[in-house]
């Protein structure tokens, strides 16, 4: 035959068995031509550009879901920080910019927009501040937006405000959304060196570095890697690697071929391709169920760090290998809330929030979708932070945490969130305080980048 | 996407038919049949075609439907995918 039927079937199985998808296909829009001191006409600017950048973008993409018979889950926009854009309005408050994202978002059809998001690594503008402080009420108000916040690059240090800040924007989040669980708060990251390219939410934003309009994409499959290493027979961790690695290059070249195709079409600039093995709560599509696959009783035993860093490096090999254009976050994600695998592994008693902290240190991302008491003090919350955003800033990566302070809830109990967010049972956190480093502020500096032990 | 070529995979019980049935639809949408190949893996038939759609007046999502219709009636799963789906995947 003209095509190795194996080979059909292979990636027909990784489709049909393995969850396989391409998770997102998010374009990325520049605002920057928006600005306008009123904020009526800075809103208008904005809903016309999006809606009219993005009229066929879910249209196209369900075309090329067909034509590959490749499941397309979301398709999502992303745009400049609105803290830049909307810099010179004159209004108090951003709130009304949310919601005209959220109307443009629900106009344009698509799952989420990102990018209701301030940088503030080394200090924050009037326009930064007056982002922040709008975020509850935006995340309470809208649906489909999704807020992220740099505090902290490798390049300046951690600014330790903005993570105290951060703290108390997070428990008002919560607290505004208190009847869903606080569902707020998982629209919200905090970052460590940001990607201005992810195509992935909730931190997904357009930076400032990009084109006028960008296609990129977000490929999974912790199903199919999970597959892949479980058929193994008793293989050694080399073998492992080496299986990953070819896994990974597979999957990147769908999402690469899907990437090109919707550019194609839509006549906009393809950016990158994040290979990102971002599971769902569905069985198997766990990253957590690759470790075990590996040899790990739990998900959280000792040598889950190790296993997870050889996951994680195997990935982008495989993933550098297939395409030119990777880039975002692109690893693997360990998302608790949504992961079945994780979800088990903390009721099970095997994976804390500090295993998780030293997971962060060698994947891609961080502390992502874990829910605490809803009585945890702001400043434990920004302490986490800080601790999450040092293991970035030193390790030069991205980390990030989404954190949400379960309203009314305890250790014990479980929140709610449905569809991809799944559902997280509320973690333990120190009862010790960290109020007076936090409160401290200042900015902790940049690191040396050499003498590096 | 250059080519207009098609990977049809068949995945079902085996039956008296299957095969007709479903190039009669091919044939009635003026799809060419490039190559085939029939196995039955784990008792499950599974056919695969490597098919040709007309360059102009093809229209792929009616195609996709009568194929899937027709699966359907005779209990398999069919699925119509570009052949580059395939191609990327396992080629450089």
């Amino acid at each position: 035959m003209l095509m190795n039927p194996n080979e059909i079937l292979e990636t027909i199985q990784m489709v049909r068995m393995e969850h396989l998808d391409i998770r997102t296909v998010t374009m990325g829009i520049s605002l920057r031509d928006c600005s306008h001191p009123d904020i009526e006409v800075f809103n208008e600017n904005i809903y016309e550009k999006i809606t009219n950048r993005a009229k066929e973008l879910v249209r196209t993409t369900n075309e090329i879901q067909s034509l590959y018979g490749i499941p397309i889950i979301n398709k999502r926009i992303s745009v400049t920080p609105i803290a830049v854009a909307a810099e010179s309005c004159r209004s108090p408050d951003f709130v009304s910019i949310a919601k005209t994202m959220d109307e443009a978002a629900k106009d344009s059809q698509v799952d989420f927009i990102g990018g209701f998001s301030a940088l503030v690594h080394k200090g924050a503008t009037v326009g930064d501040l007056k982002l922040i402080n709008s975020i509850p009420e935006a995340l309470a108000g809208t649906e489909k937006v999704c807020s992220s916040v740099n505090v902290a690059t490798t390049k300046t240090g951690i600014n330790m405000d903005a993570v105290s800040l951060m703290g108390d924007i997070i428990k008002k989040t919560a607290d505004l959304t208190a009847e869903r669980d606080g569902i707020g708060c998982a629209k919200l990251v905090v970052f460590a060196n940001a990607p201005e390219d992810n195509p992935f939410m909730a931190g997904a934003f357009h930076g400032i570095g990009e084109p006028e309009c960008v296609i990129n994409v977000g490929v999974s499959g912790p199903g199919v890697v999970n597959a892949a290493v479980s058929e193994l027979e008793n293989p050694n961790l080399t073998e492992i690697s080496e299986t990953i690695k070819k896994t990974a290059f597979k999957i990147t070249r769908m999402g690469e071929m899907v990437g090109r195709e919707v550019s194609r079409r839509l006549g906009v600039e393809f950016g990158i391709l994040d290979l990102s093995l971002a599971p769902t709560p569905a069985i198997g599509d766990s990253v957590a169920a690759i470790l075990e696959a590996m040899g790990l009783e739990r998900c959280g035993a000792h040598g889950t760090t190790a296993a997870l860093a050889l996951l994680n490096d195997a990935v982008k090999k495989g993933g550098a290998m297939a395409s030119s254009s990777v880039g975002g976050l692109s690893g693997a994600f360990i998302p608790v809330s949504e992961d079945a695998g994780m979800i088990e592994a903390v009721r099970a008693g095997a994976l804390s929030l500090e295993k998780l902290e030293a997971m962060t240190s060698v994947c891609s991302v961080g502390l992502d979708m874990i829910a605490v008491p809803g009585n945890t003090p702001a400043s434990t919350l920004s302490a986490i932070i800080a601790d999450e955003m040092a293991i970035g800033v030193i390790n030069k990566k991205t980390t990030a945490v989404r954190i949400i302070p379960a309203p009314g809830k305890g250790v014990g109990d479980s929140v709610e969130f449905g569809g991809l967010l799944g559902n997280a049972p509320i973690m333990q956190v120190s009862d010790f305080s960290s109020e007076i480093f936090v409160k401290r502020g200042g900015r902790i500096p940049a690191p040396i980048q050499s003498l590096t032990n | 996407m250059e080519s207009s070529r098609f990977i049809i995979t068949v995945i079902g019980s085996d039956r008296v038919g299957i095969v007709a049935r479903i190039t009669t639809v091919m044939a009635n949408f003026n799809v060419n049949i490039v190559d085939i190949s029939q196995t039955i893996m784990q008792s499950i038939f599974t056919m695969i075609m490597l098919a040709e759609a007309p360059q102009v007046n093809f229209d792929l999502a009616a195609f996709q439907e009568a194929m899937g219709t027709e699966g359907k009636s005779l209990g398999v799963e069919v699925k119509v995918q570009h052949e580059d789906a395939f191609r990327f995947m396992h080629r450089i």
